[in-house]
């Protein structure tokens, strides 16, 4: 007797969800109308996804301090006159997620570019859609090697100082100091922790033997105390230690605990004095080495220091809800920075041909947040915009830079 | 787990309501409409949702209809997609064809874990799929398949064309596609459903041991359906891997199981038409989660969760139900008062 | 032969960690068969609340009284609006709001709070015991403070009233409030001390892995397991199985299998050891009755 009803219901349920969810937009791909209006005064649609939710939200920082950036831009009067429409929206770190909303910023909003896409998956899952699309995938957030491609992914950038790189940093430094050295390697297993590994084994080369002991950790493991034990037993006395901030702090306190005084190694990723080193113990970190681009904002030999003024004030003013003492913000402060003048290189010209030619022409950018003596270059040629790190060593209370600035051999 | 059952023991009437063929025209025809008036993205969200609706009634069949939880689902989708991705990037096989090779796959993989999981019932049962939902990521990932998996890269896919000359983009093509797959699994769940063997398995749900006293194979049954819904999942899987054009570790991670779980819980259990509705919930509800607020979208999630099972406790399914029988009762009401007024 | 001392011994003080949170489990199982998979996150949060008030200047030990206390009646709270709700559906449903809570809860925290880990203090002495260099003595002091919350559990079930009465609103609900147990009080009670069990684990877990919101979201699935291997009924089984689980991993990591899959082939072996036992190694063979 029932029937009739639930004979329209499902449909119409059906219809009205799509209908709700599909009316912001007609049916016409805006792609069409993407860059080259005339107008010069129409705002620049900037697109990204962020892992707002799920298990890399701690990263969704980033996103938050970059939509506050372009609402401070566009109340100063925007870019070369243009106000800028910032999309961020969450991927919650699945690629699946991603490829949906990338498609949703290229095909409905209509985006000149996608801006710092976060984490490698996500961005793997998107590269050929965008390259296919000829829509600039800008300064990716990750820094695994694949971005610096520009002969097969024209419209692909990366930002991050290049894994692989640094590791390679770390084993001239090694082989120069310690020709004899047993080296023991902690590293997140995944594409992060694996491309460290093969930049290490690249830069050791011929010498590669002289890792005796690899161990590997889940982001979801509790503790890696287990690994250092390990590690320590392998009787190794170089360490190269290749983890997220919260298993840095461990393993460092760990292997201090434990009594192993190994050349200790950390990346770039966690050398934060606020959020690792001194939740680890400072005394504990001590003789620690690392290799840096980018001021930390937690290290006293920067308070007075005119780019971290300029930071600080901005995160008070435009940000307040954000962390002083995360490096993130940091890097997200500069990212944005780069797009600007990108941007501003384009001057009345803002096509998503013109934004590509123009990231790949920034010739000594340095804002005053970088490192001094580190700049950015890029050519059509060669995509990487860190060539330069300076390896620095923590004294107790800060990082004190030593040797020259290095230039990576590719 | 047995609450939930005598709720739902009527539901072959209730299925018997997708059969009228006025129904399934109309729904037929929007659905076949859909894809000529929405944009390319719109036909892919579509496509997404047929996709999850079709790994919804997998797992409904399991948990719903067999009263088994898996909280790991999502490893079944991973097998599902990795077969199509290795076989259409490794091996140069078409797309279509993965589909059946994947639900093979699955049926396989599914059987072979329901044997063990006959032993093991309600939290024992959970915490076997939560660690096989866990463990996929890290398998997948692990150095000695990293040939066939790629690897913490993943594995990149070609989009397929439609076939035949069609005048459809590939979106539409591939919409057809899924929709086609879809329709014929659900035909053949509603048929597995209504038969000896549904009646069989809603009955191992029901009273495990007076089940088995009136002849029913209950472990045979129970592996059994551990395999159709492993395929479902799995086919489902591999259906996303074409749609998506990318396979890696981390788009199976366990939060995806719980998603599905979620989905049919939401969706309404033990019910067809629910995997559809719930599909929809998890396809656009955490994306609006996320627009409304970019500080703690899990926080909107979570609540919107919560309300929507203490207002519909048997799903949006058994809401809809619940609604067209009170409005049902208005009608025949207001039609008897007519009646008399002539009289 | 050190090494693997070591290894033992540091899985023993992550076991302590899994053993504490599977006790909070235990705990909610005992009053409603049910697991709770927001237990994680009740217990992040009771370390953010303890955090908050050691920041504040309130000295260690009565922030720590203060935090069970304040777990207890956030226990009780979402109890009555979150669970009781919903307890007459289907236990599918209740599992959505154990979801669901801890999907908003571990937003709430990182909203709140941030992402950047923060350090716990720990109420032991940052000396090592008689100098060693394998166990620090926080890691000592989680395996006696857990062991003490066994002992007080388990006299509570054993031997008062109300331990028996919430044992029996979890075996037969019905049956239970015929006689006159008030069924709802227990359960929220129930909560509660789960809730404060769970901020116990919390504030003994933050000094050794550093507190982010998701610091229990990892532990979660090994207290599941450990509290089923050790058998779920049973305090003390569930405390077992952490320890077990804790030294399992490690020794498999380290020698066996390396560290890629330890936790796969740990999960493995568990759900091995439940086919062949279902109760778990400590806990009660049940029988079924139609």
């Amino acid at each position: 007797m029932h029937k009739p009803w639930s004979l329209v219901a499902i449909p119409l349920a059906v219809a009205a969800v799509f209908i709700v969810s599909c009316s912001r937009s007609g049916k016409e791909d805006n792609s069409a109308a993407r860059g080259s209006d005339p107008a010069a005064n129409a705002e620049i649609k900037i697109g990204q996804t962020m892992p707002y939710s799920g298990p890399a939200s701690a990263y969704g920082t980033i996103g938050k301090l970059q939509t506050a950036f372009f609402k401070k831009i566009n109340r100063e009067g925007g870019i070369n006159g243009r106000k800028v429409n910032f999309m961020s929206i969450d991927d919650a770190y699945s690629p699946p997620k991603a490829v949906e909303q990338v498609r949703k910023l290229v095909e409905e909003d209509g985006v000149l570019l996608v801006f710092q896409p976060l984490g490698t998956p996500s961005n793997t899952a998107i590269h050929k859609y965008l390259n296919g699309k000829k829509i600039p995938q800008l300064f990716t957030a990750s820094g695994a090697s694949v971005w610096n491609d520009p002969a097969n992914f024209p419209w692909t950038m990366g930002f991050n100082a290049n894994y692989q790189m640094e590791a390679r940093v770390y084993a001239k430094h090694i082989l120069q100091t310690r020709p004899s050295a047993k080296i023991a390697v902690l590293y997140q297993n995944d594409d992060y922790g694996k491309d460290y590994l093969k930049g290490l084994k690249d830069g050791l080369g011929d010498n590669a033997k002289l890792i005796v002991a690899e161990a590997t950790y889940e982001v979801s493991d509790p503790t890696v105390d287990s690994q250092i034990a390990t590690l320590k037993g392998s009787g190794a006395d170089t360490f190269v230690n290749v983890t997220t901030p919260k298993f840095a702090a461990q393993a460092i306190r760990r292997a201090f605990d434990i009594g192993w005084k190994p050349g200790h190694y950390v990346n770039n990723v966690s050398a934060s004095v606020g959020s690792v080193l001194t939740p680890a113990g400072l005394e504990k970190a001590e003789g620690l080495m690392t290799v840096a681009y980018y001021k930390d904002p937690t290290d006293p030999q920067w308070s007075e220091d005119a780019g971290m003024k300029e930071w600080r004030e901005f995160m008070a003013k435009e940000y307040p809800e954000g962390n002083l003492s995360d490096g993130t913000n940091m890097y997200a402060y500069l990212a944005a920075r780069t797009l600007v003048q990108v941007l501003e290189q384009c001057g009345r010209e803002v096509t998503s041909e013109n934004v590509m030619k123009q990231a790949a022409n920034l010739k000594d950018f340095a804002p005053a947040q970088l490192l001094p003596g580190i700049k950015m270059n890029t050519s059509p040629n060669d995509y990487l915009l860190f060539e330069q790190m300076r390896l620095a060593r923590f004294n107790g209370k800060t990082w004190v830079a030593f040797g020259d600035v290095l230039t990576a051999a590719k | 787990m047995m609450p939930v059952a005598s709720l739902h023991a009527v539901n072959a009437s209730r299925d018997r309501l997708l059969r009228p063929p006025l129904a399934l025209a109309l729904a037929l025809l929007f659905a076949c409409a859909l894809p000529f008036t929405i944009s390319n993205y719109q036909v892919f969200q579509a496509t997404l949702v047929i996709i999850q609706a079709i790994a919804l009634l997998g797992l409904n069949l399991l948990t719903g209809y067999n009263g088994q939880v898996s909280l790991g689902h999502g490893a079944f989708s991973a097998i599902g997609a990795y077969t199509a991705a290795i076989l259409m990037d490794r091996l140069g096989v078409p797309y279509w064809l993965t589909v059946p090779a994947a639900g093979t796959v699955c049926f396989g993989a599914g059987f072979l874990f329901g044997l063990p999981a006959l032993r093991l019932e309600g939290t024992h049962l959970a915490l076997a799929t939560f660690a096989l939902g866990v463990s996929m990521p890290q398998i997948l990932k692990y150095k000695r398949v990293e040939h066939w998996t790629g690897g913490v890269q993943g594995i990149t896919l070609q989009k397929p064309d439609a076939p035949w000359g069609l005048p459809l983009a590939p979106d539409q093509w591939l919409y057809f596609f899924c929709l086609a797959v879809m329709l014929l699994l659900f035909a053949c769940a509603w048929n597995f459903l209504r038969s000896h063997s549904g009646r069989a398995i809603v009955a191992i749900r029901e009273q495990p041991i007076a089940a088995s006293s009136v002849g029913i194979d209950v472990p045979m049954y129970k592996t059994l359906t551990f395999g159709v819904s492993a395929m479902y999942t799995g086919i489902a899987g591999a259906l996303g891997a074409v749609a998506v054009q990318f396979v890696s570790p981390d788009s199976f991670s366990v939060f995806l199981s719980i998603s599905l779980l979620v989905g049919i819980v939401v969706g309404g259990l033990s019910s067809i038409s629910g995997a559809i509705y719930g599909a929809i919930f998890i396809q656009f509800v955490p994306k609006l989660a996320g627009d409304i607020s970019k500080a703690a979208p899990g926080a909107i999630y979570g609540m919107v969760l919560i309300a929507s099972v203490y207002l519909l406790p048997t799903g949006i399914a058994g809401g809809f139900k619940t609604l067209a029988q009170h409005l049902l009762v208005r009608v025949l009401r207001s039609s008897r008062q007519h009646r008399r007024n002539h009289a | 032969m050190e090494a693997l001392l070591h290894q033992i011994l540091s899985g023993l003080a992550t076991g302590g960690i899994y053993a504490s949170l599977a006790l909070a489990l235990v705990m909610i199982y005992q009053t409603t068969h049910l697991v709770n998979f927001a237990q994680g996150e009740l217990a992040t949060c009771s370390a953010y609340v303890a955090w908050s008030l050691i920041d504040a200047g309130v000295p260690y030990w009565m922030a720590f009284v203060l935090t069970i206390a304040i777990s207890f009646a956030v226990g009780v709270v979402v109890e009555r609006v979150a669970i009781r709700p919903v307890a007459h559906g289907s236990v599918l449903t209740v599992v959505i709001v154990f979801i669901g809570l801890m999907l908003l809860l571990n937003s709430l925290c990182g909203w709140i709070f941030s992402y950047t880990i923060k350090t716990v203090p720990s109420p032991f002495p940052a000396q090592p015991l008689f100098g060693n260099t394998y166990v620090t003595t926080h890691e000592v002091g989680v395996i006696g403070v857990t062991s003490v919350v066994v002992l007080v559990l388990y006299a509570f079930f054993r031997y008062t009233r109300t331990g028996l009465a919430l044992r029996g609103v979890a075996a037969n609900a019905e049956s239970s409030r015929l006689v006159g147990i008030p069924v709802e009080r227990m359960l929220g009670l129930g909560w509660g001390m789960a809730a404060a069990v769970g901020a116990v684990a919390g504030m003994m877990v933050a000094p050794l892995v550093f507190l982010d919101p998701n610091m229990m979201s990892g532990v979660l699935l090994y207290a599941f397991a450990a509290a089923l291997l050790g058998g779920i009924d049973s305090p003390g089984g569930a405390v077992l199985g952490g320890f077990l689980v804790g030294v399992l991993e490690n020794v498999l990591g380290a020698y066996v299998i390396g560290t890629e899959l330890k936790l796969t082939i740990a999960l493995l072996l568990i759900v091995g050891v439940l086919v062949i036992r279902p109760s778990g190694l400590f806990g009660k063979v049940v029988v079924a009755r139609v």
